[in-house]
């Protein structure tokens, strides 16, 4: 199908585009890299009265550190983020994350701001900035203001923004010492959205027992989710496979019910969200370990 | 809803040819080069992204043509399936491959994995057996051809590899 008829902006500065927004009458939508945006207007799933592109502002391209974190633009493409080395070498569960999304030349056009944005909950992005505590500033016709990743994501592809709210960058700190990763997911076939997956982030303490575990799942929920009482069942413990096995049974059964649709039965769901957690961990606490095997 | 919006004055290069022409803003570049400039090689297939048919360069990268506007291509040089030839109608190194292993059969999808390889090449001549299936992954053949096309692949990055050793030693 086509787009149906809509009116189009391409302002060069985020000002520009929150004015663009916020004198519109009707529906209005911001365009980033179109790969989410660009099949619902083709579908007629989604008929804006006006869309303003942000392609053009070429300012909120960028890979930054300072003070330990990253700083990226909410236009930076994924393939900018697979291709930095900074990324790679600072935050590297960043860089699994990306290059889990989707296709080459859906990453060459699809932003890290624009996948924040759309919220899909079986999204790698979302469930990344939610393990990672990152922060999200938006700027919008009363200034600008952040948002923590936890409180950003509201509901099936609905966030905390207001309709003439431009998100303009994400920060997430950088890898801590000692710290072990893991971003892992199943899907039908490569570069499909996942079923199910888990991004994990675990320590050791001095006496070789878990600490500040940390395990978001997503693609079984409405937003990136938190099993918790699996996230107490790891720290204080000895690291094994009977633990990831029992963490894995607990975030299986703490969850509400996933969502059951074509691709995966709730139940199916619900079992690869306890096999997610079992490999996440196994794969986060073995990082860990090195780290401390490195210092 | 508007009925129908203003049409606006976009510049671009395809094919190393300059065009001005006025689309609507709703209009893809997929059916802007094929309606607009009668570029008809680019293949649309599914229309939301997903088949990778309709894959194009824009300034060098590999995009879907069905999910970019015709105006988000104002500037843009690109390059579509029809600028792989040259101008005498011999084949690229990557279309000849194709042709020798079997790479094509209902041709349908073929303008975009040329185009997805031809990138790919570009940006690493010798690639690894998993950067290949990672870039296939991404274009759909519903004639399941993969493994011709694997085939095509190999047989390109090497075809292309003797041609820029050929062309670099001296007196050649």
């Amino acid at each position: 199908m086509k787009p149906a008829p809509f009116e189009y902006v391409a302002p060069t500065t985020v000002e520009e585009a929150v004015s663009s927004l916020s004198g519109c009458d009707g529906e209005a939508k911001l365009l980033a890299g179109g790969q989410s945006l660009m099949p619902l207007l083709n579908m007629r799933l989604a008929r804006p009265d006006l869309v303003v592109d942000l392609g053009r502002v070429a300012a909120l391209d960028y890979i930054r550190e300072s003070d330990g974190r990253l700083a990226i633009g909410a236009m930076t493409s994924k393939r900018s983020v697979e291709r930095s080395g900074l990324v790679a070498s600072r935050q590297p569960l960043l860089h699994a994350a990306t290059v889990l999304v989707a296709h080459p030349q859906i990453r060459n056009r699809g932003t890290v701001g624009g996948s924040m944005a759309q919220a899909d909950p079986a999204a790698e992005y979302p469930a990344m900035a939610v393990a990672l505590d990152a922060e999200l500033r938006v700027v919008g016709p009363d200034g600008e203001r952040s948002i923590n990743a936890e409180d950003f994501f509201v509901t099936y592809l609905t966030t905390a923004l207001q309709p003439a709210e431009v998100l303009t960058e994400i920060r997430v700190p950088v890898l801590a010492p000692g710290s072990g990763w893991a971003f892992t997911e199943v899907a039908r076939r490569h570069g499909d959205f996942a079923m199910a997956g888990a991004a994990v982030t675990v320590t050791l303490d001095a006496g070789g027992h878990c600490a500040d575990a940390k395990i978001v799942l997503f693609g079984v929920g409405p937003v990136p989710v938190r099993p918790r009482g699996a996230e107490q069942a790891v720290n204080g413990e000895r690291p094994g496979e009977d633990l990831y096995r029992q963490a894995g049974r607990k975030a299986s059964e703490e969850i509400d019910e996933p969502l059951s649709d074509v691709h995966a039965s709730a139940e199916y769901r619900r079992h690869l969200a306890g096999v997610m957690v079992r490999r996440g961990l196994a794969e986060a606490v073995a990082r860990a370990a090195a780290a401390r095997g490195d210092a | 809803m508007p009925e129908v919006a203003a049409a606006r004055k976009i510049r671009l290069k395809v094919n190393g040819v300059a065009h001005e022409a006025l689309v609507e803003p709703r209009t893809t570049l997929a059916d802007f080069l094929r309606g607009g400039l009668a570029l008809t090689g680019t293949h649309v297939g599914c229309e939301h992204g997903v088949c990778g048919a309709c894959a194009v360069l824009v300034d060098g990268t590999a995009v879907r043509s069905c999910l970019m506007l015709a105006v988000q291509a104002d500037g843009a040089e690109l390059m579509t399936v029809e600028g792989l030839a040259e101008s005498d109608g011999k084949l690229h190194p990557i279309q000849e491959a194709f042709v020798e292993e079997h790479g094509l059969q209902c041709g349908f999808c073929t303008p975009g994995f040329l185009i997805a390889i031809y990138e790919l090449l570009e940006s690493d001549p010798s690639p690894s057996e998993e950067a290949i299936r990672d870039v296939l992954g991404g274009q759909m053949c519903r004639c399941t051809g993969y493994q011709s096309i694997l085939r095509a692949v190999h047989s390109a990055a090497a075809k292309l590899g003797a041609a820029r050793s050929a062309s670099a030693t001296p007196g050649a």
